[in-house]
């Protein structure tokens, strides 16, 4: 078949795109070649409109081993312990498919971290949906969670936390984001760099079949009424397959044998032969003929695209095919010798002893299309003026229950519930808290992490979002007793070849660069999901923000929960009462106009600093970071899961008290304090300059607050647990 | 005392029994479903995962495997079995225990701590446990214990029932039943009480930072009777 601009322009190419392909090859490509052509062009794959933004990123750190272009991130916790990480979106093939979209993300994140040799030791995720009175929301957001669910539960990897909420904006596209953390030994990583001529290339894992063909390329584009007809485009995920594709990488990885190893996620052989050959500026021979195959007849093509799960392309040193070939026979995995490194610098496809494709890897990889595309800034909102007359027909009481109740501020239990977050016995933070924590085996040291996102705020001012989230992670991580070391992020955006859309992406990853930077905590590892858009409806923009942080002793992790009735509870950090774009906003006065709080990352750095002082220090026993719904929504959180009360003090030149208990200011941490321990952490807290409010004591089994407030402890808890499970009982 | 822990292709909690046996002092051996023999021992472990995927009824492939002849000689022979989550899947598959396990009540997998009664102290298990409740922990999506009214009947009038789940007070009903069991059974023997099959995960439960510690007791009864 003759390959046309039309035949192009259907494997997703731009007709620019498409003479420049003829121009660089000075001739037409055959219809395997432009297969491999779109599939490598691709925004899921090149990057191509993100790329010149991306290169800005804060990536280097101390303890940084490895920052992004890898599988995965690698940081170093000491004593020759490294952690792998990395997030990455699954969001259209969810969407079409949310069982077996959100399976294959959980099965696609896992094996870039195992791919480097390290042995998967949490899972994470952060998923978003819709309204919820829309049709489809109830249905995705089982399917998703079964999905994560039966992925990870199979394979035996803790879920220890996880996001979810939900937006109108997501109604037409919901976001799947999975995240995994390995561990490693710093001296053992392995990397997809291929090096050495004639080595031989390894197939192992799954057969291929026709499933996920053209995967990259749907989740480079937006949706319309006909998603349905893109099903056969979702991959299937098999997790007992994994399971033992992760034990006999693992143990192969034991000795000397590989030179490079790479999974087949996103545009399957293609992508993951190039990059291989890329990175080593080599040129790679496959005999496609050898590709174990799972359905009958399938061409050059169909084998070069096809996106089956549970695959990994291995370089292997001359010589050690049997001894590795015993393992993967041991495991009853396919193994199978499908071609070799070479000098050409061309990848070269042959099948039935024909040469069937021969493209320079360079214009795949290198030379593939970069935009710098257009965007527009969005400018700062102004700060509403609210009426405060309007507050007087409000009761604090009633307020904090409906904030409690929102969709998403309750509990999540009905989500974590379904995912064993337990599983390898080190799990000591479970979902729930500010972050989940595994330990590290055997150790005295432990790993915490969080996903965190604010799309509303992102969406009001991309530039304060994108700041502000990466401060929220830290301040997570911290509140759990965690050192932040790094992060990763996925970043979901809308269509890029709208000015808006391509505005909000470069406003959010500059703000992610400048926080990140100043907090020392830079991005090691991450994605770019562009074209979340259905009918030119996009989604608010939604990076989401992995983030990683070190207990060196566990004994000393903190919880939430407030712990002894007679110890303090102070407020640490200012509260300037700002109520745009906060819950109590929306919620009660369905106001929804106004800018973000303000990033001070001065203060971010110098309060966490002091609070993870105190947390070393064993001067405080459990903290919690004031996010959305404000002082309040924070302290009810505390008592529900320390099921103790709180006596809140009459607040001296409180000047509104909605402002004072709902507002979103950052940098701000609930801390609890036994009274032997206050006049210490008073002097650090004057020494650092660190603003405070005793907020009052652990009392009882009631929030207690002058007369406006007195609510039984039990009675947040209804409001706070159910929402979710009747909601999804409903 | 010597443990065998068997591994099954997808199985999952297998390192965590290794884990937990050995920090009470069993002198554990990692055992492949593809040997043929168990080195000598005095417990044999059946552990929690999706053996062979459970792609068929859960632990259906696993009853036909390799090394289940030796576990089931071994089970006849008086030794001590015991299959935890997907081991107890397995143990029922292969007939050495009663009943079956079906999918949960509400049809979604559940992870969570739950207590549990211990019905029968006269067998090596459980002989001399000080506490008559355990605070356990179970994750699995096939957990509803069902057997024919003949088969409850006899497990009753045998005391074979291990294990009920229960409230922390000991009240058994239908909000302290997570699965949908019958009876709100947690945990049968065989007829001779060497074999258990239980679906909480006592390895999971063994230091104060986990979700708790009363699976130490457990282990540490087991190895107490066998003195």
């Amino acid at each position: 078949m003759e390959v046309t601009e039309a035949i192009a322009i259907d494997h997703g190419l731009k007709k620019e795109e498409f003479s420049k392909i003829c121009e660089l090859l000075k001739r037409t490509p055959n219809l395997t070649e432009l297969a491999i052509f779109s599939a490598m062009w691709n925004e899921h794959c090149s990057y191509k409109s993100s790329r010149k933004h991306l290169k800005k990123m804060h990536t280097k750190g101390k303890q940084v081993i490895q920052g992004p272009g890898e599988n995965a991130g690698v940081i170093d916790i000491g004593d020759d312990d490294a952690i792998v990480f990395k997030i990455e979106s699954h969001n259209h093939p969810s969407f079409i498919e949310p069982y077996q979209g959100a399976a294959t993300g959980v099965g696609g994140i896992m094996r870039d971290v195992f791919t480097m040799g390290a042995r998967p030791i949490a899972n994470l995720n952060s998923i978003h949906f819709g309204s919820p009175q829309h049709k489809k929301t109830r249905n995705l957001l089982r399917g998703v969670v079964k999905g994560i669910g039966g992925y990870g539960n199979c394979i035996g990897v803790p879920t220890i936390a996880g996001q979810t909420t939900f937006d109108e904006s997501y109604n037409g596209n919901i976001l799947v984001n999975a995240m995994t953390l390995g561990l490693v030994n710093k001296n053992k990583i392995f990397y997809s760099k291929a090096t050495g001529l004639d080595k031989p290339v390894i197939y192992v894992g799954s057969k291929t079949g026709r499933d996920g063909i053209h995967g990259a390329s749907m989740a480079s584009a937006t949706f319309d009424d006909k998603i349905e007809e893109k099903k056969p485009t979702v991959q299937v995920g098999d997790p007992f397959t994994e399971k033992l594709l992760l034990e006999a990488c693992l143990e192969l990885m034991a000795d000397n044998s590989i030179i490079a190893i790479q999974d087949m996620g996103a545009a399957g052989l293609t992508s993951s032969s190039v990059e291989m050959a890329s990175k080593g500026n080599l040129g790679i021979e496959l005999n496609l003929n050898e590709v174990p195959c799972r359905e009958e007849k399938m061409t050059p093509y169909e084998i070069m695209l096809s996106e089956s799960q549970e695959r990994m392309l291995i370089v292997l040193e001359k010589g050690k095919e049997e001894h590795a070939k015993k393992i993967f026979d041991k495991w009853n995995l396919d193994f199978a010798v499908i071609g070799k490194t070479t000098n050409s610098k061309n990848i070269e496809l042959i099948f039935d002893n024909k040469k069937v494709a021969e493209i320079p890897i360079d214009l795949l990889a290198e030379n593939a299309p970069i935009y710098d595309r257009p965007w527009k800034k969005t400018k700062l909102p102004q700060k509403l003026k609210f009426d405060k007359d309007e507050f007087k027909s409000l009761k604090l009481s009633d307020c904090i229950k409906k904030i409690l109740s929102n969709s998403n501020i309750s509990d999540k239990k009905w989500i974590w519930d379904q995912y064993d977050h337990t599983v390898m016995g080190d799990t000591i933070q479970k979902p729930g808290g500010d972050a989940g924590v595994v330990r590290v085996h055997g150790t005295n040291k432990a790993v915490a992490a969080s996903v965190d996102s604010s799309a509303l705020y992102c969406f009001s001012h991309p530039l304060t979002g994108g700041k502000q989230i990466v401060c929220e992670s830290y301040r997570n991580l911290i509140s759990v007793g965690a050192k932040p070391i790094a992060i990763t992020n996925c970043l979901n955006f809308g269509n890029p070849e709208k000015e808006k859309n391509m505005g909000e992406f470069v406003e959010c990853v500059e703000g992610i660069t400048e926080a990140s930077k100043y907090l020392d905590f830079p991005v090691v590892s991450g994605n770019v999901s562009f074209y979340n858009e259905t009918k030119d409806k996009g989604i608010k923009p939604t990076p989401t923000i992995g983030g990683v942080g070190l207990i060196s002793d566990y004994q000393q992790m903190l919880t939430m929960d407030f712990k002894t009735e007679g110890n303090l509870v102070y407020v640490i950090g200012k509260t300037d009462g700002h109520l745009d774009q906060s819950i109590f906003a929306r919620e009660l006065l369905n106001e929804k106009k106004g800018p973000p709080p303000t990033v001070n990352l001065f203060n971010e750095k110098n309060i966490g600093e002091t609070v993870l002082d105190l947390s070393r220090k064993n001067l405080i026993v459990s903290c919690h970071d004031v996010s959305l719904g404000g002082i309040l929504t924070a302290v009810s959180k505390m008592c529900i899961k320390g099921k103790k009360g709180i006596t809140i003090n009459t607040l001296r030149g409180l000047t509104n008290k909605y402002e004072y208990f709902f507002g979103e200011d950052q940098a701000r941490y609930i801390i609890e304090i036994p009274k032997a321990s206050l006049k210490k952490v008073n002097d650090i807290l004057n020494k650092n300059s660190v603003h405070f409010d005793e907020l009052g004591a652990v009392n009882g089994q009631s929030i207690v607050y002058k007369d406006d407030i007195n609510l039984p402890i039990e009675e947040l808890a209804d409001a706070h647990k159910y929402w979710l499970k009747k909601y999804m009982d409903s | 005392m010597r443990s065998s822990v068997i591994i099954f292709p997808g199985s999952n909690c297998d390192r965590d029994m290794d884990v937990a046996l050995k920090k009470f002092g069993f002198k554990n051996q990692m055992v492949w479903h593809n040997d043929q023999s168990i080195p000598k021992s005095d417990l044999i472990v059946l552990p929690g995962g999706f053996s062979y995927g459970d792609y068929l009824r859960c632990g259906s492939i696993a009853s036909k495997s390799k090394i289940i002849k030796s576990v089931i000689d071994f089970a006849n022979s008086g030794g001590l079995v015991l299959g935890i989550c997907n081991g107890f899947q397995i143990l029922t598959e292969t007939g050495l225990l009663k009943g079956i396990l079906q999918q949960n009540k509400f049809l979604n997998f559940i992870c969570r701590n739950v207590f549990v009664k211990v019905k029968d102290k006269q067998n090596k298990y459980f002989k001399d446990l000080k506490k008559d409740v355990l605070e356990l922990h179970i994750a699995h999506n096939e957990g509803n214990y069902f057997c024919s009214d003949d088969e409850l009947k006899s497990l009753e009038d045998n005391n074979q029932i291990a294990v009920t789940y229960c409230g922390e007070d000991g009240t058994e009903n239908e909000t302290t039943n997570p699965n949908g069991a019958i009876k709100n059974i947690a945990g049968i023997f065989n007829n001779n009480k060497n074999v258990l099959g239980m679906m909480p995960h006592p390895e999971r439960m063994i230091d104060k930072y986990l979700s708790g510690e009363d699976g130490s007791l457990f282990f540490k009864n087991i190895l107490d009777n066998f003195k």
